[in-house]
């Protein structure tokens, strides 16, 4: 990591590239120029990084809690009926194979340039892994635990909410940490195109004025972002249900 | 009657068109606080009698009744006691006990009293916090059984739930089960493909023949509680059975292995080396 910053400033100050394509990290090459973490922080203390992440985080957030509850509804019909687990089981693998970019000139055209249109990319990019991913996991539910809640007076929504939907919280929660890597990707690929706020256009403004620095500063946040998330939340989901039943010491 | 079966048929569908026939013509009566056991070689059937009781699967003909209902499906007046224990890996203990209990919409502390005492009952007064991972084997058919017990069924339906055990494991198991039965007065049907539990546990044990599946004979056992294995009554049953299990076992290993399998008799002496390799 120190090799890999200390390798990056010393190019920084050799004349090899212009300083706006290769901007330093923490040392600025003439007094007062910009660094990436002088641009990071001052973003974050003026609110420019800061307001732009909450508009990220937020249509995420959004997009992420629509993708979940269709994924799982669509996933409990899936593994409930064989029929629609023929019909639309096949259709969301298919759809799962297009990237959830690829929807953006047809989302533009439905909803025009702006909130719905990102609020759809992220939605579509995350969904369908999540519908795969819970279906899976309910239709793996061993049927003892099935046959065991129904002679003790278990039932219909009870049933799916104390044992179908716990029976398979491994399998909902690698789920949720998929959904969550692909809709965070979805989210700056459709603002960096889309504008209107957010970390992926402000990237897109830092192309514009050529200003790497403030570029590889939201890079960093981006990144620390979403390992939080993985490390931090989904990781630790998945750990504590592990400890839980015990499959991992 | 407690419980009663008539001319109970049942067939799986096998491929596209055949029919496998599990069951033909089963007519069993167990009265209220007996304990018998349905005893036979492995896929006679007998999981599927048990499961036509609990209401998990229906038959094709035939009438199965409790307290002379007809049973339309699953229902807490009969409670099922698996081989695998089908302990929730989520719930601690205590959550596992009071499942039932909460579908009942009974309190969380009335549900928590009862099922402490089901759990003291069984032995584990001190592990209700514990997660099922952490319990042995034994440990773990002992919260099936207290979680089957707290909702004081009609019947204790008891499929195998000792054999994936180690002997001595179950020999305490089988003192405790008998214990409870004695303090509780449950009717327990229990099926087992071991002639000595069968013996061990029940008032009254009776032999499937197999595919399909018939009640081939009953027996009484009269001998003293707590039972004792070198009992005079228990070692002549025990070689009665096992006289009529074996020629179901022969018609199971034929079916399994082909029709060259002998039983006992050696199938070395005419074994035909033109044939071989014929039946794999």
């Amino acid at each position: 990591m120190i090799v890999i910053i200390a390798a990056w400033e010393i190019i920084s100050k050799t004349d090899l590239f212009p300083a706006f394509m290769w901007p330093p990290l923490f040392i600025p090459n003439v007094p007062g120029g910009p660094t990436v973490f002088g641009t990071l922080i001052n973003g974050l203390i003026t609110g420019q990084i800061l307001n732009a992440t909450g508009v990220t985080l937020g249509r995420m957030l959004l997009g992420f809690v629509i993708a979940i509850v269709l994924g799982l509804t669509f996933g409990y019909l899936i593994s409930r009926y064989k029929w629609i687990d023929d019909t639309l089981g096949f259709f969301v693998t298919a759809l799962q194979s297009i990237p959830s970019i690829v929807w953006f000139p047809l989302a533009i055209v439905w909803f025009g340039l702006g909130f719905v249109s990102i609020l759809f990319i992220v939605t579509i990019g995350a969904t369908w892994t999540m519908t795969v991913n819970s279906s899976t996991g309910f239709k793996n539910v061993p049927s003892l635990y099935i046959n065991a809640a129904k002679t003790l007076g278990s039932s219909g929504g009870h049933l799916v909410r104390n044992v179908i939907l716990p029976a398979s919280l491994p399998h909902i929660i690698s789920g949720l940490r998929v959904a969550w890597a692909f809709a965070w990707r979805a989210v700056m690929a459709a603002e960096l195109l889309g504008g209107s706020g957010g970390l992926g256009y402000l990237l897109n403004v830092g192309r514009s004025i050529q200003s790497m620095d403030l570029v590889l500063a939201i890079m960093i946040v981006i990144g620390v972002i979403g390992t939080i998330m993985d490390n931090q939340v989904f990781l630790r989901m998945e750990r504590s249900v592990a400890r839980k039943w015990g499959t991992r010491t | 009657m407690k419980v009663t079966l008539e001319n109970v048929h049942k067939s799986f569908p096998k491929g596209k068109s055949e029919k496998l026939e599990v069951l033909r013509d089963i007519d069993i009566q167990i009265k209220e606080g007996e304990f018998v056991s349905l005893l036979g070689p492995s896929g006679c059937g007998k999981s599927t009698i048990l499961n036509l009781i609990a209401g998990l699967d229906k038959p094709n003909s035939g009438s199965v009744k409790i307290n002379g209902e007809l049973v339309k499906g699953p229902g807490t007046d009969r409670v099922v006691v698996f081989q695998q224990g089908g302990l929730f890996p989520w719930m601690n203990v205590l959550d596992n006990v009071t499942f039932g209990l909460r579908i009942k919409k009974m309190t969380r502390q009335e549900a928590e009293e009862k099922a402490m005492d089901a759990l003291r009952l069984v032995h584990l007064g001190n592990y209700a916090n514990n997660y099922p991972h952490e319990l042995s084997g034994g440990m773990k058919q002992r919260v099936a059984i207290a979680r089957a017990l707290v909702m004081d069924p009609d019947v204790l339906l008891m499929d195998e739930p000792f054999a994936a055990l180690d002997e001595q494991t179950r020999l305490i198991l089988h003192q405790e089960l008998q214990e409870i039965w004695a303090k509780t007065g449950k009717t327990i049907l229990f099926i087992t493909h071991n002639i000595r539990e069968a013996l061990t546990l029940s008032g009254r044990v009776l032999l499937m023949s197999t595919r399909p599946g018939q009640v081939k004979s009953s027996f009484t056992v009269k001998a003293a509680r707590p039972r004792d294995p070198s009992d005079s009554v228990i070692v002549h049953l025990e070689k009665k059975i096992m006289g009529e299990l074996e020629e179901e076992m022969e018609k199971v290993l034929k079916e399994e292995f082909g029709d060259d399998y002998r039983f006992k008799t050696s199938a070395i002496r005419d074994r035909d080396h033109s044939r071989m390799g014929d039946h794999i």
